[in-house]
C-alpha cells in the first residue's frame, strides 16, 4: 500500500501552494488531482489579479499556475493526475481511483482537502437544453480547449465570474448579446463591469430569465422583469435571440468527503452555504484533516492559495516539520496577507463570515456520516 | 425563480418541480426522505447539481430554515465507479 505523509486532495491554486509549503519544510507529499493536469481553474484565468503585490497583483492567474507547477516540480513534489479520490476512512486511508480503472489505497498521516467548489445551476424551463452551461464551463470551452460555445450569449448574473467570463467571449470572438441580474445592483469589481459596458454590452438589473426557447438546443431567451419583491412583472417578458445561456450565480463548496469522515460544518451563505467547520489553521473538527480554498468558503484563487500555506504550514508542524513557535509565526504572517486581501468592499464580507467560522464554537451535523 | 411545475429540478434522475413538491406534500421533511421517495441526488452527479435548489424548494414549503435542511447522507464512493473496478480493490 502507498503511504504518504501529507496527502492533498485537489492540485488547484490551495492544494498546490499547500503541497509547496509542506514540501519546503519537509513533508514527503502527494497531490490527488482529477484532472489531466494541474493548476485547477487558474489556467483559464487569463485575466489579471486584482490586490497587493505581494498578492501577485496585475499577474494574470494562467502566469500563477505556471510559476507553481514549476515550484512543484523543482521541490519534486509527487502529482497523480487523472487520479480521483472516491472515499476517505476515518483512519486516513484514502481509496484513489486512478484514470478510471485502477482502485488503489494511500495511508495518509495528514490530509488536506482543497477540493475546490461547483457551479450552481438555476432551474427554468429549457435548462437541460443544450446551449445551457455554466459560466466557468464556458471558460473552460475558450480558454482551454479554444472553442467558443455558441455565437451570441446570454450571461445570467453579473458577478465578477459573468463580467469576465463576458469579456473572454468577447475577446474569444463570442457577441454577448446581453447581461442580466436579478438583484437591483451589479454584483461585479466596477473594473471588469466597466469594461464589458464600454464593449456595448447592455446590462439588466431586476431582471431575470423566464425560459429557453428552442426544441433541440437554444434557439433564444425569454428574459423578465422583477419588481421590488423579485416577482416577475406580467408584460414585461421580452426575446433575446441567442444561442448559449451562460449561468454564473455562484458556486457551492464540493465538500463530500468531509460530509463522509463526519466534519462539523457551518452554513454560511454568503460562502456558498455549507462549509467544514475549521479553525485558523485549516484544520477541521477531524483531526489531521484540513480544508483549503473554496471548499473552506468559496473565495478567490489570492485567498485559496493563502489557505492553502496556512494548511501546509499547519499539517508540516502538526508533522514534527516545524516548533509550535516557528508555526505561530509563520501562520501569522499569511493571516496578515489574508486581512490585507479580506478588506474593502467586497473583500470585508468575507472577512467577516470567515471570522464567525473561527469564532462558533462546535458546527451543525457533527459526525453525522456514519 | 422561473422553474414551472413541469421543470426538471434534479436532470439526471429527471425529477420535476411537481414531484418534488408532492412528496413533501406527502410527509417528506427531510433531504433524505426526498431522495428515497423521489431519487432527486442519486444519480450520475450525486446531487452536486441540484441538491442546493431542492433544499431551497424543501425549505421555503415547509418552513424550515435553509441550515436546518441538511444535505442527503454522502457515502463512499462519492463519485461513480464501476463494479469491476471497485472489486479489483485491494
Amino acid at each position: 500500500m502507498k503511504k504518504a505523509e501529507l496527502v492533498i486532495v485537489g492540485g488547484g491554486p490551495a492544494g498546490l501552494s499547500c503541497a509547496i509549503e509542506a514540501a519546503r519544510l519537509g513533508a514527503k507529499v502527494l497531490v490527488i488531482d482529477e484532472n489531466e493536469r494541474p493548476g485547477g481553474q487558474l489556467f483559464k484565468q487569463i485575466h489579471k489579479f486584482f490586490g497587493s503585490r505581494e498578492h501577485q497583483a496585475g499577474v494574470r492567474g494562467i502566469d500563477i499556475g505556471t510559476k507553481l507547477l514549476e515550484e512543484t516540480a523543482i521541490l519534486g513534489i509527487e502529482v497523480w493526475l487523472n487520479s480521483e479520490v472516491v472515499g476517505i476512512s476515518k483512519d486516513k486511508h484514502i481509496w484513489v481511483v486512478k484514470d478510471g480503472k485502477t482502485s488503489l489505497k494511500v495511508e495518509a498521516d495528514k490530509i488536506v482537502l482543497s477540493t475546490g467548489a461547483i457551479e450552481n445551476s438555476l432551474n427554468f424551463p429549457g435548462w437541460t437544453l443544450p446551449g445551457v452551461m455554466g459560466a466557468g464551463a464556458a471558460q473552460t470551452m475558450i480558454n482551454i480547449h479554444r472553442v467558443t460555445p455558441g455565437d451570441r450569449v446570454l450571461m445570467i448574473g453579473s458577478g465578477n465570474v459573468g463580467v469576465i467570463v463576458s469579456y473572454q467571449l468577447l475577446q474569444a470572438g463570442a457577441e454577448v448579446a446581453a447581461i442580466i441580474e436579478a438583484a437591483p445592483r451589479l454584483g461585479g469589481y466596477g473594473v471588469h463591469t466597466a469594461k464589458v459596458r464600454r464593449a456595448g454590452v447592455p446590462f439588466y438589473i431586476s431582471h431575470t430569465i423566464k425560459r429557453a426557447l428552442g426544441t433541440d438546443r437554444v434557439e433564444g431567451a425569454e428574459i423578465v422583469a422583477l419588481d421590488a419583491k423579485w416577482q416577475p412583472i406580467p408584460g414585461s417578458e421580452f426575446i433575446l435571440d441567442v444561442d448559449t445561456i451562460c449561468v454564473a450565480t455562484g458556486l457551492t463548496p464540493l465538500a463530500e468527503l468531509a460530509w463522509t469522515l463526519g466534519c462539523c460544518f457551518q452554513f454560511v451563505p454568503s460562502l456558498g452555504g455549507f462549509v467544514p467547520d475549521h479553525d485558523q489553521y485549516m484544520e477541521t473538527t477531524v483531526p489531521g484533516i484540513y480544508v483549503a480554498g473554496d471548499i473552506a468558503g468559496v473565495e478567490e484563487a489570492s485567498t485559496a492559495m493563502e489557505e492553502g500555506r496556512l494548511a501546509g504550514i499547519s499539517a508540516a508542524a502538526a508533522l514534527g516539520y516545524l516548533s509550535g513557535e516557528e508555526r505561530e509565526r509563520r501562520c501569522g504572517e499569511v493571516w496578515d496577507r489574508l486581512n490585507s486581501l479580506r478588506s474593502g468592499p467586497y473583500g470585508e464580507g468575507r472577512r467577516k463570515a470567515k471570522e464567525l467560522i473561527l469564532s462558533t464554537e462546535g458546527g451543525i451535523a457533527c459526525d453525522r456520516a456514519i | 425563480m422561473a422553474d414551472q411545475p413541469e421543470t426538471y429540478i434534479c436532470r439526471c434522475e429527471e425529477v420535476t418541480r411537481e414531484e418534488i413538491e408532492a412528496a413533501i406534500k406527502n410527509g417528506a421533511t427531510t433531504m433524505n426522505e426526498l431522495k428515497r421517495w423521489t431519487r432527486t441526488g442519486m444519480g450520475l452527479c450525486q446531487g452536486k447539481m441540484c441538491s442546493k435548489n431542492v433544499s431551497r424548494i424543501l425549505s421555503e414549503a415547509t418552513g424550515q430554515k435553509p441550515e436546518e435542511v441538511l444535505p442527503s447522507t454522502f457515502r463512499q464512493p462519492v463519485r461513480p465507479v464501476r463494479i469491476e473496478v471497485i472489486s479489483g480493490h485491494d
